[in-house]
């Protein structure tokens, strides 16, 4: 690795993030991932739509969001730690910034309708509230036991005016998701747009997702510089297919920063995957010998994905960014202390990593460090889970 | 010109309307029985699926299909070997998964499936645009790289897919994944699309259920592809005879 390199730069003209990405999809997409690719970067190189997602953002979704110092849990890891609260971001995570550029972006397509996957319902109800407040039709699969776990959510999508179909093939859970929302897209693409929730799929899907997130690590940049911050010594996010980490990362990709995605320990792409063909992209997939996918398995249905998006494959074998994973006993012990020690119930995806954080404070993160945390959602989701773990075990 | 296509030209060429079945490779333990079956009742080629976990091209009945054999222990290789010993005149055809190859490694997958008897290879999710090292893979071994053409294809990359394919260009009747055969479809619109550049031999797949709809899609083109109403049948618990008579409804309709 050569100081002078752009790291998390445009991806090549094949969506190539070194040897990871690409546009493996059906025939019958292919015309639509080609469109998306032309409607993406005419929108993003035009003022007026940068302005308008910008101000969407601003007036709708509670950006900027605050970068929060933690002294306690500072003090108690002797880490100097700051979050970037993409919690209090509408519908409580990250995940509203890729929706409003891509329901946007599906609007200036002249397309009148979404659909997407969801796993916990977070990407689910940040979909259908992005659609509501722009007008379109939304339909949105999960798999159905997803929809038995968080049923709240789905509660969520209707009240919001989506259409929530349970997904019942395969292991009926989020990579069925996605799935079923590709087959579904072949049948109507022509008027509707997939709304992808990660930095995965099919290229340009990863670098627009990525490009949406980067808001995060931008202004987290500058809000670090009035605590008198450069560039912090870690930047600790959690990873499933990585959107909150490959948004927070793109604002300090080329500083000095350490980057460090934590996945969960049974979606652990990197830390137990390799290379392979998913849901339209090149990167690392849990699987077997054969190359069939195997089921993830995590406390927080978000991070329970087998695969990662193609340019945190890329950076990991660059060694730009390293990926560790977070078991689920070390999770609500995790939750727990960020909530009594600084007021924030974190998601359990976010748990994992400040787990990471707790575990490695005087030993990989050097006692004295400065710490960005991407605190990328909040827990009022998994509240009840977490009640119900912990009365099992008192 | 790589065997497949020589063979399905010469048929074609000779006025024969080409009837082209699926199986699942692996469904049940005498599933190559079927496929015997199938060129009894007077199948031009077969399509041999290889299943994936994750079938993004596929409907109900295959996804289906491809879980009972992968909970058999199927793998591209006991698929291969039970092909080894098939005795069978005519061309079998390879459809898979791209991670299934690539695992398998891609040259060493094209090996395997020309010493299997295998002529060619469907891999959907392998788009013009990726396909090159599937294709340099299997310039060594005789398998020739079948392309799908789609009703939303625009016309210049048509005419690319047209001129890459081999074998056949795998006209899809309908914006939809295997199994859907409501409508009529847009088979014909595709075929004369591909007709105006190529004259590789264009079959028509994707919701060809009944042999009605096979004769008016055999009108149109070179040949049919009947994949989900076949698997049903063995799905419903159809035995080799029932398979050979289900083909012949088709055989006889188009011809």
């Amino acid at each position: 690795m050569s100081d002078s390199a752009v790291f998390m730069g445009d991806p090549d003209d094949r969506g190539r993030f070194g040897e990871f990405g690409g546009r493996f999809v059906p025939e019958a997409l292919m015309p639509a991932c080609l469109e998306l690719e032309a409607a993406f970067r005419e929108a993003w190189h035009d003022q007026a739509f940068v302005e308008e997602y910008r101000t969407v953002l601003r007036e709708f979704a509670g950006r900027p969001t605050p970068v929060t110092p933690l002294t306690r849990l500072g003090d108690h890891l002797g880490l100097r730690i700051y979050a970037k609260r993409e919690d209090l971001a509408h519908t409580g995570s990250h995940k509203i910034n890729n929706v409003i550029g891509q329901t946007l972006l599906t609007k200036r397509m002249g397309k009148r309708r979404v659909i997407a996957e969801t796993g916990a319902g977070q990407h689910g109800v940040a979909t259908a509230t992005a659609a509501a407040r722009l007008g379109l039709e939304c339909t949105v699969f999960m798999g159905e036991v997803d929809t038995e776990r968080q049923i709240l959510n789905v509660f969520r999508m209707e009240l919001l005016g989506s259409r929530v179909v349970p997904v019942t093939s395969g292991s009926r859970t989020l990579k069925d998701a996605v799935n079923e929302a590709m087959r579904e897209w072949v049948t109507c693409v022509s008027d509707t747009h997939y709304c992808i929730g990660s930095v995965m799929g099919p290229h340009p899907f990863p670098w627009i997702v990525r490009e949406f997130q980067s808001i995060i690590g931008h202004e987290a940049a500058q809000q670090l510089k009035a605590f008198g911050v450069d560039a912090p010594d870690v930047v600790i996010a959690c990873v499933g297919g990585g959107s909150n980490a490959a948004g927070v990362f793109a604002g300090f990709a080329n500083s000095p920063s350490r980057l460090v995605g934590i996945e969960a320990a049974g979606g652990s792409a990197v830390g137990s995957g390799s290379p392979g063909v998913l849901h339209g992209m090149h990167s690392l997939l849990m699987q077997d010998e054969f190359g069939q996918i195997e089921e993830a398995h995590s406390i927080s249905a978000g991070l329970d994905y087998p695969g990662i998006g193609p340019e945190h494959a890329h950076l990991a074998e660059l060694g730009r960014a390293e990926y560790h994973a977070i078991g689920d006993e070390d999770v609500i012990p995790a939750l727990r202390l960020l909530s009594e020690k600084e007021g924030i119930i974190p998601a359990l995806e976010t748990a994992h990593a400040v787990a990471w954080m707790a575990q490695e404070a005087g030993r990989a993160i050097p006692t004295g460090s400065t710490v960005l945390l991407n605190l990328s959602g909040r827990g009022d989701k998994d509240v009840a889970q977490v009640q119900a773990i912990l009365r099992t075990q008192s | 010109m790589k065997s497949l296509e020589r063979e399905l030209r010469e048929l074609r060429d000779s006025g024969r309307k080409l009837l082209v079945p699926y199986f699942m490779g692996g469904l049940t333990d005498s599933w190559t029985d079927y496929v015997a079956a199938a060129v009894l009742a007077g199948a031009d080629a077969v399509e041999i699926g290889i299943p994936f976990s994750d079938p993004m091209m596929d409907g109900p009945v295959i996804q289906e299909a491809a879980l009972r054999a992968l909970s058999r222990g199927t793998t591209l290789e006991s698929i291969c070997d039970d092909l080894t010993r098939l005795e069978t005149t005519v061309p079998l055809i390879a459809m898979t998964y791209y991670n299934i190859v690539l695992h398998y490694g891609l040259e060493r997958a094209a090996g395997k499936f020309a010493a299997s008897g295998i002529s060619g290879a469907i891999i959907p999710d392998l788009p013009l645009e990726e396909t090159a090292p599937w294709i340099a893979a299997c310039d060594g071994a005789d398998v020739a790289t079948v392309l799908l053409v789609a009703p939303s294809t625009p016309e210049e990359r048509l005419d690319r897919l047209a001129a890459t394919t081999q074998g056949f260009a795998y006209a899809s009747a309908r914006m939809a994944v295997t199994g859907k055969s409501e409508g009529g479809g847009d088979g014909e619109r595709v075929v004369r699309s591909i007709r105006r550049t190529s004259h590789v031999p264009a079959l028509i797949g994707i919701g060809i259920a009944t042999p009605d709809q096979a004769r008016d899609a055999a009108a149109a083109s070179d040949g049919v592809i009947v994949g989900s109403a076949v698997v049903q049948v063995i799905l419903d618990g159809g035995d080799a005879s029932h398979i050979e008579t289900f083909i012949r409804t088709f055989r006889s309709a188009i011809d």
